[in-house]
C-alpha cells in the first residue's frame, strides 16, 4: 500500500503550502481538514519500519511507528486539530502557515526512527514555532523570540554533535533507548533536557510562551515539551536521575506560578510542573510509571491546551492577561468560565476528570518502587498545582474583586474548540480506558478505587480550604503589576552587566597603561633632547644637524691639514 | 475587542453579587470537607504506605502543604518581585533604539 509511505508530517507540509497560497475560509477549511485526513490516515497504519534508505552508509529510518510514538502522533493530531478551530478567524499568513510546519515538524520528530531525522525536525520545531511568537509583532516579542530561537537552536546542536559521538561509539543512528553511558549519552540527555525545561533550562518557557499570540500558544503548549517527554522515553527509560531532576520540575514552579501576575505565565510555569510527573514517571521507568508518563503527557496536552485557550480568549476579548487587572468576568463571560474550570479541574485531577487517571499511575509508581520521599513531593506538588492552576488562574480571571469590565464570551470557532478540549478531559476521565488501551504496557490499572478516590479528593478539598483560610486571613499574596526573577536574569541581566563591567574596566585599564606609557615617553624624549641641548648647543639646537656640521668641519679640518702635508 | 466598562450600580445584578449566596456556597464547600474526613473512619483504605494509615493524613497534608507553599511563595517576592518594566528599561531596551 503506498499510503504506508507517506510519513504523518507530510500531510502537514502539505497543508502548510496550499494554505500559503490560499485565503479566508478556503485556508480555514484546508487547515481543518489536514489532521482529520491525517489522524484518519495514522489510524490505519500497523506498527513497524515504514520508510527506511541508507544515507553515508548510515541506515536512515525517517518513519517508524510503534505504541510510543502512535500515542504522541494521535494527541498532536487532536491538538492541531483543536487549535486550528480555535485560531479559525485569525487572517495572518505567516501564523496560519508556521503552524502547519509547527505541528507537522512535530510529528517528524516522533516517528523519527534515527538520531539524523530526529535532528532535523529537532531544529525545524525550533524555525517553525519562533514565528508563532514573532507574529504577536511588538519589539518585546521580537526579543523575546529570539532569545528562544537562540536556546532551541543550541539544544538542536548539542543533540547534532552527540548524535556524531554516537554514530561513531556505535556504528548506528537508531533512536533507541541510548542511556547515559559515554559522552554521546550525556549530551543527547542534555539536548532533550533543554527543550523539556529541566531546572535552569526551563526559563525559554516562561518567557516565551506568554508573549506568543493568543492562538499561537496554544500551538506551542501542546508540541514541542511533549516532544522532548517522547524523546526521553524512548531514549532514557528507568534512568535514576531523571526521578530527581523531575521532582525538582514538579515542585519549584509551583512557588513562582503563586506570585506570578501574567496568568499565561502562571500557565506556562505550571506546564512544567505537569512535565515534571512525566519525566519522573520516565525516571522510574517501570511498566505503570512509563504508561503514566505518556498518558498524563496526552492528557495535559489537551488540559493545557484548555487553560492557555481560556486565558487566550480572556486576552482575545479584553486585551489584558494580568491578574492584577481582571475580576469578575463570569458575569459575561459565563462559558468561558465553565470551560475554564473544566480545565481546571482536570490539570488538578480531579476524579472523572482526566488528570486524575494519568496522573495517579506516576504517584502509585513511585510508592511501588519505594520511592517513598519522592512520593511525597510529588505529592505536594499535586496541592499545589491544584492552588495556583486549579483555583487562582479562575478565581482571579472570572471571580475575585471585580474589575468592571465587560466584554463578551469569545467568537463561536474558540468556545467550539474549547468545548471539544473540556468534552475530551471529561471522556477521559470517566471513561479511561479508551485511553489505557492505546497505552505502550497492559497493566490492568484501575484509578477508580475507593482509595484513590478518597486521597485525592481529601488532598484537593483542604488544599481548597487553606486557600479560602489563607485569603481570609489576609495572607494570600495579592495579584500585583510585577516582573518576577527567575534564572534568566543571569542572562538577561547579570552577565550582561558583568560583562559590561568587565569590558568598561578592561577599557579603562588599557587606556591608563597607554597613558602612563606616553607620559614617561615623553619624558623620555624631553631627557634626551635636554641632553643634547647642552652636548651640542655651539653649532646647532638639534643634536643631529649639530653633530653632523661638527664632523663636516672636522674631516675638512683633516683634508686641509693632509694636503697641506702632502 | 469591545471593552465597555459600565460604572458600577446601573447593571444586572448577578447571583454571586450577594454575600449570602457566596457564604451559602461556602457552607456548601465546609461541609463537604467535614464529610470526607470523617469518610477516613469509614472507607477502608488499601495503602501502601505506613503514613496512609494515619487518621487524615490527605486532609493535613494538603492544608498544610499550601499554606507553607504560599508563605513561601509570599517571602519569595522579598527578593524575586521588581517593577513590571524591570527588563525594559535595561540594555534590551537600549539596544532597539
Amino acid at each position: 500500500m503506498w499510503m504506508l509511505e507517506i510519513p504523518p508530517f507530510v500531510p502537514f507540509f502539505i497543508g502548510a503550502l496550499i494554505a500559503a497560497f490560499t485565503r479566508g475560509k478556503l485556508r480555514g477549511v484546508i487547515m481543518m481538514l489536514t489532521p482529520i485526513l491525517g489522524a484518519l490516515h495514522l489510524w490505519m497504519v500497523p506498527e513497524g519500519i515504514h520508510l527506511q534508505f541508507a544515507f553515508l552508509g548510515y541506515e536512515l529510518m525517517p518513519y517508524r511507528v510503534d505504541k510510543l510514538s502512535l500515542m504522541f502522533g494521535y494527541v498532536f493530531h487532536i491538538a492541531a486539530f483543536i487549535a486550528v478551530v480555535y485560531s479559525l478567524h485569525v487572517r495572518d499568513t505567516v501564523q496560519q502557515v508556521a503552524a502547519m510546519l509547527y505541528a507537522g515538524s512535530g510529528l517528524g520528530a516522533v516517528f523519527a526512527g534515527d538520531l539524523l531525522t530526529l535532528f532535523v525536525f529537532w531544529e525545524l520545531l525550533a524555525f517553525t514555532s519562533v514565528f508563532l511568537i514573532w507574529a504577536r509583532r511588538t519589539q518585546r516579542a521580537y526579543l523575546v523570540g529570539m532569545r528562544y530561537l537562540i536556546i532551541q537552536v543550541l539544544s538542536g546542536g548539542i543533540l547534532l554533535v552527540g548524535a556524531l559521538f554516537y554514530a561513531s561509539e556505535n556504528g548506528s543512528l537508531e533512536f533507541g533507548k541510548i542511556g547515559l553511558e559515554g559522552i554521546a549519552g550525556w549530551l543527547i540527555f542534555i539536548a532533550f533536557g533543554i527543550k523539556c525545561a529541566f531546572p535552569i533550562a526551563h526559563t525559554w518557557l516562561t518567557d516565551a510562551y506568554p508573549e506568543a499570540t493568543v492562538t499561537g500558544t496554544v500551538f506551542l503548549s501542546a508540541i514541542t515539551t511533549k516532544v522532548a517527554v517522547y524523546a526521553l522515553a524512548r531514549a532514557y527509560p528507568g534512568t535514576e536521575l531523571l526521578v530527581y531532576i523531575g521532582v525538582a520540575m514538579a515542585c519549584f514552579p509551583i512557588f513562582f506560578a503563586v506570585i506570578e501576575n501574567d496568568l499565561r505565565r502562571v500557565l506556562a510555569y505550571s506546564l512544567i510542573n505537569q512535565v515534571g510527573f512525566m519525566v519522573v514517571g520516565i525516571g522510574i521507568g517501570t511498566a505503570l510509571a512509563i504508561n503514566g508518563a505518556v498518558s498524563h503527557a496526552f492528557n495535559d496536552v489537551i488540559f493545557k491546551g484548555l487553560l492557555f485557550m481560556t486565558m487566550g480568549a480572556v486576552l482575545h476579548m479584553t486585551g489584558r492577561i494580568n491578574g492584577s487587572e481582571l475580576g469578575g468576568l463570569y458575569k459575561t463571560m459565563p462559558k468561558t468560565t465553565v470551560l475554564c474550570i473544566v480545565g481546571a479541574a482536570s490539570i488538578s485531577a480531579f476524579p472523572l476528570f482526566s488528570g486524575f487517571v494519568s496522573k495517579s499511575m506516576v504517584m502509585s509508581a513511585a510508592l511501588e518502587t519505594g520511592y517513598d520521599w519522592i512520593w511525597l513531593a510529588l505529592l505536594f506538588a499535586s496541592a499545589g498545582v491544584f492552588h495556583h492552576a486549579g483555583i487562582k488562574i479562575p478565581y482571579f480571571a472570572f471571580f475575585a474583586h471585580d474589575s468592571g469590565i465587560r466584554v463578551s464570551d469569545p467568537p463561536t470557532n474558540m468556545l467550539l474548540a474549547m468545548s471539544i478540549a473540556a468534552g475530551l478531559c471529561i471522556a477521559i476521565g470517566i471513561y479511561p480506558a479508551a485511553l489505557y488501551s492505546l497505552l505502550p504496557y497492559d497493566t490492568g490499572y484501575n484509578p477508580y478505587d475507593a482509595t484513590h478516590v478518597l486521597a485525592q479528593t481529601q488532598l484537593l478539598f483542604f488544599s481548597a480550604l487553606a486557600f479560602v483560610w489563607l485569603n481570609l486571613r489576609g495572607l494570600y499574596p495579592p495579584e500585583l503589576p510585577s516582573t518576577n526573577l527567575d534564572f534568566d536574569w543571569f542572562y538577561r541581566r547579570f552577565f550582561p552587566r558583568v560583562l559590561q563591567k568587565l569590558f568598561a574596566f578592561i577599557w579603562n585599564a588599557d587606556r591608563a597603561v597607554r597613558q602612563a606609557f606616553m607620559v614617561r615617553l615623553d619624558l623620555f624624549l624631553g631627557y634626551l633632547s635636554w641632553k643634547n641641548d647642552r652636548l651640542s648647543g655651539l653649532l646647532s639646537r638639534n643634536h643631529p644637524a649639530g653633530s653632523m656640521v661638527m664632523w663636516v668641519a672636522v674631516i675638512l679640518a683633516s683634508y686641509l691639514l693632509l694636503s697641506f702635508m702632502a | 475587542m469591545q471593552t465597555d466598562q459600565h460604572p458600577k450600580g446601573d447593571e444586572q445584578h448577578y447571583w454571586l453579587d450577594d454575600p449570602k449566596n457566596v457564604q451559602r456556597i461556602m457552607y456548601f464547600f465546609y461541609a463537604g470537607c467535614v464529610i470526607l474526613l470523617a469518610l477516613d473512619l469509614v472507607i477502608h483504605r488499601h495503602v501502601l504506605h505506613s503514613w496512609e494509615n494515619l487518621l487524615g493524613f490527605y486532609p493535613l497534608y494538603g492544608f498544610v502543604g499550601c499554606v507553607v507553599l504560599v508563605l513561601v511563595a509570599t517571602w519569595m517576592r522579598t527578593f524575586l518581585m521588581r517593577p513590571e518594566n524591570y527588563y525594559d528599561d535595561s540594555g534590551e531596551a537600549e539596544k532597539d533604539v
